[in-house]
Formats: C-alpha cells, structure tokens, sequence
C-alpha cells in the first residue's frame, strides 16, 4: 500500500485530549473486548478533526499492535460505531501494514451490509488496496444504489476499469428506461471513460 | 406529545410503522431481545439477532428519526432449551455496548428449574454490568409468576428501582407497587391492557414508576397504542405533563440508569422546562 495515503497513529495521539489520553493508556492494560465498546462512553465523541471523532480515534489506537485475529474479533462482535470505527483503521498506516490482507473479510463484509456508513467507511485505502477488480466494482455499483457519493470511494477514479464504465452505463440506462434521474456523480464517469 | 416506547419489537415491524411512529410523536424506543416465534436451535442464532438489534435496526430506526435502544438476554421460553443454553456465553459480549440499555427479557414462561437457573444468572450478570434488568410476567399463571418474580428478584440483592416488572394488569399491579420495582404495562388491542383500563390504573396509582408501552411484535399488535393511552389520558383529565412523565421522563429515568442513553437531536416538549434527567443520563 503506498504509505503516503494513511494516516500514522502519532497523528491521531496528537488530537486526543489529555483526558482521552490517561484512558486509553488505561485501557490499554485491559482485554480488547472489554476496553474496546467501552470506549465512546469513557472519552465521548466528539468531533477532533474532520476525518476524526474522539471514540472513533481512540478506538482506532486501541487497535494498533493488536493481532489480526483480535481485530477481526472485535469487529465481529462490534456494534456499527465499533465496526466503523474498525474499517476506519484500516486507513491507519500502524494497523494496516502488520495486517496485510487479513483484514479483507471485514471490507468484504462491511460491503455486504445495507448499512450506507459501513459501505463509505470500506471503500477507503485498504480497499483500494486490497479489493479484487469484480469486488470492487460490484461495491462501487452498490454506492450508486445506497446513494453513497461516489467521492467518497478512495479507489476512485484510479481504479476505473472499461468493465465498471458499461456496468455503470447499464445501470444508467435502466434508470432512464423506468423515467429516473441518473445520479450527477455517475454521469462524469458515462461521459470521461478512461 | 412526545412518546418514548419503553418496550417494541421492531424486528417485526414494517418501515410503514416506524414512520406512523414518527409522525405520532415516538422519539425514541427500547427494543427487548425476547424469542422471534419461530424458535431457535442455536447459538448462531441469537448472536446475529442480537447483532441486528445494535446493527441494522438501530439504522432502520435512525432514518425516521427515531433513536433505537435495546435489551440483551437469553429469554425464558428458549432457556429451557439445553441448545440454547450457550448464549449465557456470549451476553457479556453484548451487555458491554453502548445500545444495550438493559438486562431482558428476563423471567418466567412456564416456571421450569431451568427458567429459575438461567433468571438468576442474568440478574448477576445485570448487577456485574451496572445495568436495569427488564422482566418479563408469564401469561399463563401470571399472579403465581409475578409472585416468584419478586421473591427472586429480592433474592438477588438487586434494587427494586433498578427493576420493571412487564405485562402487568389489575390483578398484579399492587404487589409489584409495593415492592418498589417499576411496574410496566403492555397496551394490546385485544389482549393484556387497553388504553381505557390503563388509565384506571393511573388514576389508581399515580404516574410514577410507571411505564407504558405497545409491545408491538409478531402477533396482533399496534405500535400506537402508546399514543392512544396518552390520548385517553388526556380525555379523563390528566393534564399534558402527566402524559409527557408517563411517556417520556419515566422511561428516560428507567433506562437512564444505564448511563447509556443517547438522546441526542430529540425534541424537548414544552409541557417539560429543561431535560435535566436526559442531561444526567449523558454525562
Ligand atoms: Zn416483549
């Protein structure tokens, strides 16, 4: 994965209040299980940075040095802010890398829900990564469906292929056959092909 | 009128009802884990409906602006199932999310060794997680139940307040006022209570530690029943902000004991001057 589109973990630990701080090296000591859905409710949730909520980041740490079978562990039994919170550092460069590809179940699954938040939050680098070509575009064609805004998929455009070009024609044209609008974000991919 | 269902099983329901809800004044509800009809045989089971009482109908609920809760355990009917026993397992797991507002439902079905075993282990579990437990009264014997209920839940070193016993009627309504544990109420159309009897009960017993709630699930039910005692009680005298502690500030004050409640983005009703309780429960 090319390092320079994840985040490093120092950059998380730096937005934390300090309160946050003393938890999680608290935490820290505790299992996994019981430290991670705990979280929200020990720091709150409140909003750091843009990309960041205060759970969500210390949920995020939380995760780093763990090993893959915990991680896929606490997403398995995780709630949707714990399951977000799992697909979200996955764009962390300290949890990604040690993963390698263990983690594609939790992008495959995540792309399975009907849940749009999960589907935006597995369609960041590692997917982009790691997904297979026909995953991929399949989990692409679900966004346009979810109404999920295709600027959200970081696979995109690089990813692009002539075979997601005609799917997302196909798609085009079933939509106006039944009288409905085509989705703006889509019409630039129709009319740009690669 | 702002309505805070304390007891739904919106798995069963229809996005049709979750927008009726909407659109009479629910806000916010609780959905207890309890059986599906069809019984289960194992594990697997249960944990996917308990994932999708935190996962997908929280979602469901959120786009109607509803905030969904829940209640996790193993309940009575299926504990007598040696199958199913396992679940005990996995509940810690789920008792430690921030949806999970409660124990339940808890309690009897058919009075077996079996129901006693699994119904105090869960109130140990309730007291281990810091959480109010939700009981369940069997339908058939239900005085004798409500009576072994109690007898049990005083056993277990538990706080009545921590504590609703559910399904209550006429019959069984004082023992529980005077145990201090919260007495709930299940607002059928044709079975448990109506809206008419329920007021009576009121009018009995005044509006604190009371809960009332539709229940509504797979049989016949209707998730507005809520709004429909409201309405009779406003039309025997009650006054809006009795309504709104019935409907809204005694769930928010049962629940809240979880400290889990997250309320935010619902609507203050104007009868009520600050959300001090909701405020509590945030912290
Ligand atoms: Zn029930």
């Amino acid at each position: 994965m090319r390092p320079e589109v994840l985040t490093p973990a120092t950059e998380l630990e730096m937005l934390l209040p300090a309160s946050a701080r003393t938890w999680l090296a608290e935490a820290r000591r505790q299992p996994l299980e019981t430290a991670f859905p705990a979280a929200a409710r020990k720091v709150g949730r409140d909003r750091l940075s843009p990309a960041w909520t205060t759970d969500q980041a210390v949920r995020v740490l939380l995760l780093v040095g763990a090993p893959a079978t915990d991680v896929l562990d606490v997403y398995r039994y995780g709630d949707a802010a714990e399951k977000l919170a799992v697909l979200h550092a996955l764009s962390v460069a300290d949890v990604a890398h040690p993963l390698d590809d263990q983690a594609l179940p939790i992008i495959e699954d995540a792309i399975r829900t009907n849940d749009r938040r999960l589907l935006a939050a597995a369609l960041g680098p590692y997917a982009t990564h790691h997904l297979p070509q026909h995953a991929f575009r399949q989990a692409v064609l679900k966004c346009v469906f979810a109404d999920v805004p295709l600027a959200v998929v970081d696979g995109l455009p690089k990813r692009v292929d002539q075979e997601l070009i005609r799917m997302m024609s196909d798609f085009a044209a079933e939509r106006s056959a039944a009288g409905r609008d085509t989705p703006a974000d889509l019409e630039a991919y129709l009319t740009c092909p690669p | 009128m702002r309505i805070f269902d304390p007891h739904i099983h919106m798995t069963s329901r229809t996005t049709d009802d979750y927008a009726a809800m909407a659109a009479h004044g629910v806000q916010a509800l609780v959905e207890p884990a309890f059986w599906l009809g069809q019984p289960r045989t194992s594990v697997g089971s249960f944990v996917d409906y308990f994932d999708a009482l935190i996962g997908w109908e929280p979602f469901r609920a959120s786009q109607y602006g509803i905030k969904h809760h829940c209640t996790i355990a193993l309940n009575p009917k299926e504990a007598n199932d040696p199958r199913c026993r396992e679940v005990l397992e996995v509940l810690p797991r789920y008792l430690a999310k921030d949806g999970v507002v409660a124990v339940g439902e808890v309690g009897y079905d058919s009075m077996t060794p079996e129901e006693d075993e699994v119904f105090a282990t869960q109130l140990q579990l309730a007291k281990q997680f810091e959480l109010p437990v939700l009981v369940h009264t069997p339908h058939r014997d239900k005085a004798a139940g409500t009576t072994r209920t109690l007898a049990v839940v005083k056993e277990s070193g538990l706080e009545p307040h921590s504590v609703v016993v559910d399904h209550l009627n006429e019959l069984t309504v004082k023992e529980v006022a005077d145990s201090g544990c919260w007495m709930g109420f299940s607002i059928y159309p044709d079975t448990k209570m109506d809206p008419d009897r329920m007021v009576v009960i009121l009018q009995q017993f005044g509006t604190e530690r009371i809960l009332v709630n539709s229940a509504a699930d797979w049989g016949k039910s209707d998730p507005l029943r809520t709004y429909a005692t409201g309405q009779a009680m406003l039309a025997a005298g009650f006054t809006e902000d009795d309504v709104d502690q019935v409907l809204w500030r005694n769930p928010v004050a049962f629940y809240g004991q979880s400290q889990r409640l997250d309320l935010t983005g619902t609507e203050p009703d104007d009868t009520y001057e600050g959300n001090s309780i909701l405020r509590g429960a945030r912290a």
